[in-house]
């Protein structure tokens, strides 16, 4: 099946693309999808202690599973303002 | 409640007026702007990118959270994308209660929390160099 990949920030500059289809097992775990990203694009390799994964929009566990028509989102951590107080 | 992500200049009156309600007696109103330096570098703009549909909907759950911790009367939350110049406005959180305490209490916590886990990103561009900014990877 094919799983739909929305990257955002840093990482949709470093593979120059905001979505991405990656074709891949049914019930693979998130984790497993981005790694099979990585395999397509290599410069995205390396992120798994940083990343959060999203699946439909919501933060879901490197273990959820995915399926067909789920979107899958990487999140970098977020940096919406300042941690600085 | 309003949540949005939005290219447009932020308009601060427009929230305030959104949460006030008849039995509020308190608005408190957050506003995060660009500022010129950071880290030592002089801060030229900021870009910042979201993950809109996922962003308003973690808007809209923390506010939930709030709201059941705080006797509030509403809460209404806008963040920016695109090029920010130096002083304008990137978020904006605004909050009503009954008192002061409930308003200035939740409207901090929710700008804290916003920042750990709304999906948005800010790139600082400096005098020769650019950079996407990345906080600490907050689990939750």
């Amino acid at each position: 099946m094919k799983a739909k990949v929305r990257l955002f920030a840093r990482l949709s500059e470093l593979v120059g693309t905001r979505e991405v289809e990656v074709e891949v097992g049914e019930g693979l775990a998130a984790a497993e999808v981005y790694q099979a990203l990585c395999a397509k694009y290599p410069a995205l390799s390396g992120l798994d202690g940083s990343v959060r994964y999203a699946v439909n929009g919501e933060y879901a566990d490197a273990g959820h599973p995915v399926g067909e028509g789920d979107e899958v989102a990487l999140i970098p951590p977020v940096s919406g303002g300042s941690r600085a107080i | 409640m309003l949540f949005e992500i939005t290219s447009g200049a932020l308009e601060p009156q427009r929230l305030i007026d959104h949460v006030r309600k008849d039995g509020s007696g308190a608005v408190a109103l957050f506003s995060g702007v660009v500022r010129n330096e950071n880290l030592g570098r002089r801060v030229l703009y900021l870009e910042y990118d979201a993950y809109p549909e996922m962003a308003e909907r973690v808007m809209r759950e923390i506010a939930a959270d709030a709201m059941g911790r705080w006797p509030l009367t509403d809460v209404a939350m806008q963040h920016r994308t695109g090029r920010l110049e130096i002083g304008e406005t990137s978020l904006l959180v605004a909050v009503s209660s009954p008192h002061r305490r409930e308003a200035f209490e939740a409207c901090h916590a929710l700008v804290d929390r916003f920042k750990e886990v709304v999906p948005i990103w800010k790139k600082e561009v400096w005098e020769g160099g650019e950079e996407w900014i990345e906080g600490e990877a907050v689990r939750r």
